[in-house]
């Protein structure tokens, strides 16, 4: 039984009880996707709040027998990517998808690791974490949320294929797209770099 | 050029922490678990705890350690805490210390007794610049032998204040006790509510229970809006409900004097 198998039939016995848990257990790839689907760290927050909220209330309404057949993975990450979506389509029509390549990334925001690595490689991290940060907003939402999917949260195509709702060939094709949009883009900013320099 | 696997250890780099109040948060958001806060009021400092739910809990301000101890063991929630009251709470509460009109605030009364929820429900139909006594909510939720039982479902009552257990007194006309901070913040709240405790309590010595209007021949608690509105000619004081029913009057129909009048 894995953490996730325990985490269902507890839920399904005691839901108060558990969710804690449930929260605990899934609360930082909830909030890294939502966190690279809108950029903000605040709106970040807020979106993984709501989406437990909600994901308590449909737990408390679905009752211990569909409640065992839940696939938490998916089931959560669905519910994230739908309370980002409703948020994004709700932004000014400015802010979408034209954030700037420096946004800063607060400090508190670095990869767990990178502490371990000395001062010298937390700032190369830092600064690599901000750069990809950033080059994830450059792409339409249907490419970002499912290259999100699948290499920030690590979800299986099969996985993927239930939370964006298409086949599986459908959402690894958006998948190689948005990376190879992810790459043009690492490329240009390359290129941008190199001729400041040499400027 | 970037390899893939360059690509790929960039994107798992990107999974992060989430900020440390994220699950307290959700928890206080869905009620299982609350937040709380100091507040300082014009009868001293309050601590109130909430929760997406309602309000949980009006009370005289401790130490912190002693507070979310003692909210633990009573409500099985842990209380988290926060700077500032909601704007919408502090006002509501504020409005309510000075005596200001009714202010809708949701209520978390989970885990208390039907009862009790009874009690609180009746107490929050008294308006304000008004008293009832003790007997009158008993009889009013239909269990008139129950007025020691009512007594202390007031005395219990966890969100003083917003439920206006200061508007309800002894059945002899005194004030009474109060859960927060003692009876003199029970004259102080009724005060601003344009009561005069002490008046009152002078009025019930003298035996004063009931009011009646010789003009309309209605009989009413004292303190009922439409007793205040009789002028000081055709007012008739009545020691007991029965004796003004000798005398031909009527129960007023906002106030109901004859609810606990017998058990009172």
């Amino acid at each position: 039984m894995d953490t996730d198998d325990r985490l269902i039939a507890a839920l399904a016995e005691d839901l108060d009880g558990s969710f804690e848990a449930l929260v605990r257990a899934h609360q930082d790839r909830c909030f890294s996707i939502a966190l690279r689907m809108l950029g903000d760290p605040g709106d970040a927050e807020e979106a993984t709040q709501d989406a437990f909220v909600r994901a308590y209330r449909a737990l408390g309404g679905y009752g211990p027998s569909r409640i065992v057949e839940l696939r938490l993975r998916p089931w959560l990450a669905t519910i994230v990517l739908n309370v980002c979506r409703s948020r994004l389509t709700r932004r000014p029509s400015v802010a979408r998808g034209t954030l700037s390549l420096d946004v800063a990334l607060p400090s508190d925001l670095e990869p767990r690791t990178a502490e371990a690595r000395g001062p010298v490689a937390t700032v190369e991290a830092r600064g690599a974490v901000r750069e990809w940060a950033a080059l994830l907003m450059t792409l339409s939402p249907a490419y970002r949320s499912a290259v999100v999917l699948r290499h920030v949260d690590g979800l299986s195509y099969p996985e993927l294929a239930m939370v964006l709702d298409r086949p599986e060939g459908t959402v690894k094709a958006q998948v190689h797209r948005g990376l190879a949009q992810l790459r043009a883009a690492f490329e240009t900013a390359q290129q941008r770099e190199h001729e400041e320099i040499r400027a | 050029m970037t390899t893939d696997d360059e690509m790929e250890t960039g994107l798992a780099a990107l999974l992060i922490e989430a900020p440390r109040s994220l699950a307290p948060g959700v928890l206080a958001e869905v009620g299982l678990a609350d937040w709380y806060a100091r507040f300082d009021s014009p009868i001293g400092p309050l601590v109130v705890a909430w929760n997406g739910l309602g309000v949980v809990a009006v009370e005289a301000a401790e130490d912190e350690v002693a507070f979310e101890a003692a909210h633990l063991a009573r409500n099985g929630r842990p209380a988290y805490p926060v700077e500032h009251l909601p704007d919408r709470l502090a006002t509501a509460i504020d409005h309510r210390v000075r005596g200001g009109r009714r202010v809708r605030i949701d209520l978390d009364l989970r885990g208390h007794t039907d009862f009790e929820r009874d009690v609180w429900a009746k107490a929050l139909e008294i308006p304000r610049g008004e008293v009832r006594p003790y007997g009158w909510i008993a009889a009013e939720i239909g269990r008139p032998k129950a007025v020691r039982a009512v007594g202390t479902a007031l005395g219990n009552n966890p969100v003083p204040l917003i439920v206006p257990c200061h508007r309800v007194i002894r059945s002899d006309g005194t004030i009474g006790q109060y859960s927060l901070g003692g009876p003199a913040n029970k004259r102080s709240i009724l005060a601003a509510e344009g009561l005069d405790p002490d008046f009152l309590e002078t009025a019930a010595r003298s035996g004063l229970r009931y009011v009646g209007s010789d003009t309309t021949h209605i009989v009413c608690l004292p303190t009922c809006h439409a007793a205040q509105r009789i002028t000081p000619a055709h007012r008739v004081p009545f020691r007991s409900f029965g004796g003004a029913v000798t005398a031909g009057y009527r129960a007023c129909r906002e106030c109901r004097p004859s609810s606990g009048a017998v058990a009172a």
